[in-house]
């Protein structure tokens, strides 16, 4: 762009254009306009004005519109007490349909016959007012400093510095109960980021169901979505161990996805080589880029997709990233089978779940 | 009409009011307020209402807001569903999505006003985005404005909070997924991100706070904000009088318009019945967000196509085509894979263009008020430099929807990902160069409009056999306003030192506010001289143009060659 | 189903009904008019699996070999899968959405009109199911969700939350998968072929093998996603597609109709030059 000239309407100071002559005879210091301002343009009437048969006619039509919106606004109450809540027409609720189409007929025909109204009826001449700076004048401006000078003057705010700065500073240190009120706003993270529910022995359970998964049921190709046996336990009074925000809480990071993979196809990460059982694994289902639950799982090339933000990661290398926003790969829980052929972990995972945060790669075990 | 009617103090009405108004008016003055506003012009044109629909949808979202409280319960404490609709019942919900369901299915009326108040806050925003288009555009946010249009970013940027908290209260599948990105996004935040995470949701996520401290920011704080921001943002505008289009008989000293009263009162009134009947209508007709078909929340579950609402799209594709960036150092990491799309990409948003007046102002030197408002192709500079924010915006935002577009249009996601991880850096450079050419392009046209006339589809053929279209002068009205705007200034090489040698102490910002300004104006086309506009009407019928007779009422043929006359 | 079937009518619903039940009418048997197969399939009729044998020659070993074993590309890749142990399930899903055979190479096999008759593809699977043991077509008893209870169909519904949406999406519209794959919508699909693609898992979507998933709580999501179709909506649904329609609808039919509005409200209007007679 910048090799172009600048100068499309050359100026030149020793050949000054007619206008700029204009300008430095005239007593105006811009430049004359090219073309003067030919005024407001003659008021020419509407038809309503001139031909008192469409003037009627027009009257009749926002009159017509005000009526039709009464009988629209009665035609609301009516339906409000005659549709049935789940009567369907069209495969829509006749209900919602019938309000909505009463309630906003009825709006819609004020709002259109008062803009009507307005556009051929009313007295349609343009007005014109003079604009003022937007700045006070300085006689104004003068007046106001004095009168906040002598204010100023009055309070000694310039003179006693002791009474104004510890002022200041009494204002100031209010921020800090205001601030510190804040603390109870929840508690600290400590520990909570990097640990699940998950244990030793706890068996993994099939989601909703919450029936234990045994390594026959689960075929090269199938796709389990589990949750630690705990979320289906009860308590010695019958009560759940987890119920409430807090399954919610619980949940949100030990969900997990069971999926198995021919054993020939996986490339374990390191130290990881014993934690599937004959080619099943365990991997969390909470994404770590900002946690949605991923189980869009191709069978065949064995990426798991986020639905969120598209991070896929491969589970037969390691639950690496291979395409995305996320960044570290899923984390993997080992995985066991118990004396009674079910799936069990053998501890909790062994990295935080979850989204990243400031102290993900913090070791805290 | 003729006939006049009569003062409204004689007339029985008036009669009856004459005491309690005058009670009023000894007490506030009631009279001088009037006297001064009631016939305050506002000049019309259809794109000075595109704010008007954010406030008329903002009054709507108030009085449907109001009615839908009657019944949500802000509390996410589980309760089984025993409501009416049968896909649910006997499920475990938090009380916010099972109120939200029986004020759909239980309440009359209830599933309409949701409808409403979803739309009217999906309008709102669009309204808000179009406005400022508009302000931008038209360069009306020029002095005196500029804290008019810094009111406008705040609402914007309020505006955008309060429509995610709106979004996130019903506790559904898709509203909690919403808060599970928004506290992947808080832990993003370097060193405090955990902590702020505790604190914001009230210890892990989803805990049990957050609906109900959301709820207070909806329906309390930022409607506060947002009302008391409104109110100074009209007080403002009353107080500066509404900018207008060039045009005969309007000046940069006066404002040609309606009065307030009636005419701008009724169509202003109007719209604003238009405006609750329109979103009313499209309540009746178009569903958004049924919540019933997204199950209560629950964080092992995902639906696909799991989205914001639509003016969180553009970060939402921010975040979907940002490269995974993350780094740790000693014990901290930093997720900028996160951060950088989702917190600190809105950040410089807001920042640019709340800056963009005072920024603009120092590089053309512009101190004067401005009341006439510039076309867009009269400032190619700022007119390119908005297209290419657009661009940026708008591949952002079609990334956010990369999903559903593979989909609907059998691609490939990836791929959708990488044109749009190219085009957002090459999109708005292609896209300002294109729009400066076409700007300079349509000045020169309007340059060739004044001093040539305008084309009138008329052929002629000279007596050597040569064909032409014949060219008619503009009607005076339209190549006045055509001309009605500012000189080109003159653009003056910065001076490094004076006549003595000694280096300028502001040298550099002074090379630099040169560059800029020259970058700015380089390119425009100025309106022609007094001089050329004279001696083209004089040469008109010598041009290259074949000269032609017009009637007075011409006025061009049409496109299918029929004349028009005015 | 109280919700559904305590619907009373309205008034005009009734013509409205007639008029939307003739289309649907139109439309399900335009789209799946040979779908009603018959689920008491002799598996193991000799003379069926020959007839199925017949046909596999035909149409089908090209790609899958002569005996269904498979064919390798020479890179090693998989021209046709090896149909040994896929069982009839698989085949009458394949043959009876009209995914195979296949018109195309294509990152994904689509659903379109069967090329098979029901016989024909009967006799395909029965011939298929002949090969190796693998999993057969549904009995009626799971793929018939008219007397569905009202707590199955909650059921139902946590399943296909826990183990669909992802892909499929809340409503079964559909949704995008890498390399130009995406997961089908659900909209249409008889009950039949729901089952058994839950229970073979197509292409890229993986198995819900009975052990793991109940043939009850199949019936259960089956039941929910049919409800979930069917049931009324509160004005036209944009398919499902969530807040990226939502968006476009407000910005194209809301400012767009506002616009117009605006438009009419600030044009000025015709102008006479006569004064008023």
């Amino acid at each position: 762009m910048s090799s172009e000239s600048h100068d499309e309407q050359p100026r030149d100071a020793a050949h000054p254009t007619h206008d700029e002559i204009v300008a430095r005879e005239g007593h105006d210091v811009e430049p004359a306009e090219p073309i003067d301002n030919p005024g407001l343009p003659e008021h020419l009437p509407r038809p309503t004005d001139v031909d008192p048969k469409l003037e009627k006619r027009a009257e009749r039509q926002v009159a017509g519109m005000f009526t039709a919106a009464i009988v629209l606004a009665v035609g609301f109450c009516v339906a409000y007490f005659t549709v049935p809540k789940d009567a369907e027409i069209f495969g829509w609720f006749s209900l919602n349909l019938a309000l909505g189409l009463t309630l906003g007929g009825a709006l819609f025909l004020i709002g259109i016959g008062a803009i009507q109204w307005a556009k051929k009826l009313m007295a349609d001449h343009e007005v014109i007012e003079m604009r003022h700076p937007a700045r006070s004048s300085d006689e104004d401006r003068e007046a106001a400093l004095e009168a906040v000078d002598a204010g100023v003057d009055e309070s000694g705010f310039g003179r006693r510095p002791l009474i104004r700065n510890s002022l200041i500073g009494a204002v100031a240190f209010l921020g800090l109960p205001a601030i510190v009120m804040l603390r109870d706003l929840g508690p600290l993270p400590g520990d909570k980021p990097f640990n699940t529910v998950w244990r030793k022995g706890m068996r993994v359970v099939n989601d909703v169901s919450g029936e234990p998964l045994s390594p026959g049921d689960i075929e090269v190709g199938q796709l389990v979505n589990a949750q630690p046996s705990v979320f289906f336990e009860t308590d010695s009074h019958g009560h759940a161990v987890f119920h409430g925000t807090e399954l919610l809480q619980a949940k949100a990071k030990a969900s997990v996805i069971v999926v198995r993979i021919r054993p020939d196809d996986i490339t374990p990460r390191k130290g990881q080589s014993n934690w599937d059982v004959d080619g099943i694994m365990v991997y969390s289902k909470i994404c770590t880029h900002v946690g949605c639950p991923i189980s869009l799982w191709e069978q065949q090339t064995h990426h798991l997709l986020c639905p969120c933000h598209q991070t896929t990661y491969d589970l037969a290398d390691g639950g690496k990233v291979i395409f995305g926003p996320g960044h570290r790969p899923l984390p993997q829980l080992p995985l066991a089978v118990d004396e009674d052929g079910y799936l069990i972990a053998t501890s909790d995972f062994r990295e935080p779940v979850g989204p990243s945060f400031p102290e993900v790669h913090q070791n805290r075990d | 009409m003729s006939t006049t009617s009569t003062p409204l103090k004689d007339t029985g009405v008036g009669k009856k009011a004459a005491g309690p108004v005058e009670w009023l008016d000894d007490r506030i003055g009631l009279a001088g307020l009037v006297r001064k506003n009631i016939r305050k012009v506002f000049p019309d044109h259809w794109s000075f209402l595109l704010g008007e629909i954010a406030l008329w949808s903002f009054v709507v979202l108030l009085l449907t807001g109001t009615f839908l409280t009657f019944w949500f319960q802000p509390s996410m404490a589980e309760v089984p569903y025993d409501g009416s609709y049968d896909p649910l019942r006997g499920l475990e919900m938090s009380q916010a999505y099972a109120s939200t369901l029986n004020i759909s299915f239980d309440i009359r009326g209830g599933l309409l006003v949701r409808q409403i108040h979803h739309w009217a806050a999906a309008l709102f925003m669009a309204a808000i985005i179009a406005h400022m288009l508009r302000v931008f555009f038209t360069g009306a946010y020029r002095k005196p404005r500029e804290l008019n249009w810094l009111i406008g970013i705040g609402l914007f940027a309020i505006g955008l909070i309060e429509g995610f908290a709106g979004y996130s209260l019903p506790d559904d599948l898709l509203s909690g997924t919403g808060l599970r990105f928004v506290d992947g996004l808080i832990r993003s935040i370097p060193v405090v991100g955990t902590y702020i995470e505790f604190f914001v949701f009230g210890g892990e996520f989803p805990g049990e706070l957050i609906i109900a401290r959301l709820y207070m920011a909806h329906i309390f704080l930022l409607p506060g904000l947002l009302l008391g921001l409104i109110a100074a943002h009209m007080v403002l505008l009353v107080y500066h009088k509404h900018t207008q289009w060039p045009g005969p008989g309007r000046t940069e000293k006066n404002v040609v318009g309606y009065p307030m009263l009636p005419v701008y009162a009724a169509k202003a009134g109007g719209f604003f019945f238009v405006v609750f009947g329109f979103t009313t209508l499209m309540a009746a007709t178009l569903q958004i967000n049924p919540i019933w078909a997204y199950g209560p929340y629950n964080p092992s579950e995902v639906t696909a196509g799991s989205q914001p609402d639509w003016y969180m799209g553009w970060v939402e594709g921010a975040v979907r085509i940002m490269p995974n960036w993350e780094f740790t150092i000693g014990p901290q990491t930093i997720s900028l894979n996160v951060f950088i799309p989702a917190v600190l990409l809105m950040g410089i948003l807001f920042t640019v263009l709340a800056i963009w007046p005072f920024f603009e102002s120092w590089v053309t030197g512009d101190k004067k008020e401005h009341h006439l408002l510039q076309r867009p192709r009269n400032a190619p500079t700022r007119t390119a430099f908005g297209v290419a924010g657009m661009t940026f915006y708008g591949v952002c935002w079609i990334a956010g929807g990369n999903d559903i577009i593979a989909l609907k249009f059998n691609l490939d996601i990836f791929t959708i990902t990488w044109m749009a991880r190219v085009l957002v850096f090459v999109g708005p450079v292609i896209a300002f160069i294109v729009t400066r050419r076409i700007c300079i392009s349509l000045q020169r046209k309007d340059n060739d409009a004044i001093l040539h006339g305008y084309e009138t589809g008329i052929i002629v053929r000279s007596a050597e056999g040569s064909y032409a279209e014949a060219h008619a002068p503009l009607p005076p009205e339209k190549a006045f306003a055509l001309t009605a705007r500012p000189r080109v200034p003159e653009l003056t090489a910065p001076v490094s030192e004076d006549e003595n040698g000694v280096a300028n102490p502001d040298g550099r910002k002074a090379r630099l506010r040169a560059w800029a300004k020259r970058f700015f104006y380089a390119h425009d086309v100025d309106k022609p001289t007094r001089f050329e506009v004279e001696d083209a009407a004089h040469h008109f019928h010598d041009d290259v143009y074949p000269p032609h007779d017009f009637p007075d009422d011409f006025s061009g043929v049409s496109e299918t060659g029929v004349p028009k006359q005015h | 189903m109280r919700f559904l079937s305590t619907h009373r009518r309205h008034p005009l619903a009734g013509y409205a009904v007639l008029l939307f039940g003739l289309l649907l009418a139109a439309a399900l048997y335009a789209a799946f008019a040979p779908g009603k197969a018959d689920a008491d399939t002799a598996t193991n009729d000799p003379a069926k699996i020959e007839e199925g044998r017949e046909l596999f020659l035909v149409g089908c070993a090209s790609c899958h070999g002569m005996n269904a074993e498979g064919i390798m590309t020479v890179a090693g890749g998989n021209y046709g899968p090896s149909l040994v142990g896929v069982g009839a399930a698989a085949v009458d899903f394949q043959v009876g959405t009209g995914r195979m055979p296949m018109a195309q190479s294509a990152p994904q096999a689509i659903r379109k009109e069967p090329v098979y008759t029901d016989e024909e593809t009967d006799a395909l699977a029965a011939y298929i199911a002949s090969l190796g043991p693998g999993p057969a077509v549904p009995d009626e008893e799971y793929t018939d969700v008219s007397e569905i209870s009202q707590e199955e169909l909650t059921r139902g519904g946590e399943f296909f939350r826990t183990n669909c949406t992802a892909c499929h999406n809340s409503v079964g519209a559909g949704g995008a998968l890498p390399s130009g794959r995406f997961a089908p919508s659900l909209q249409g699909v008889s009950e039949k072929h729901l089952y058994e693609a839950m229970l073979t898992g197509p292409q890229q979507m993986p198995v819900f093998s009975d052990d793991v998933i109940s043939p009850e709580d199949k019936r259960a999501i089956i039941a929910y996603i049919k409800n979930v179709q069917n049931q009324p909506q509160a004005g036209f649904g944009g398919g499902g597609l969530g807040p990226v329609v939502d968006g476009m609808f407000a910005w194209i039919i809301g400012i767009g109709g506002l616009v117009a509005v605006a438009v009419w409200l600030a044009a000025h209007g015709a102008r006479v030059k006569k004064k008023r007679s």
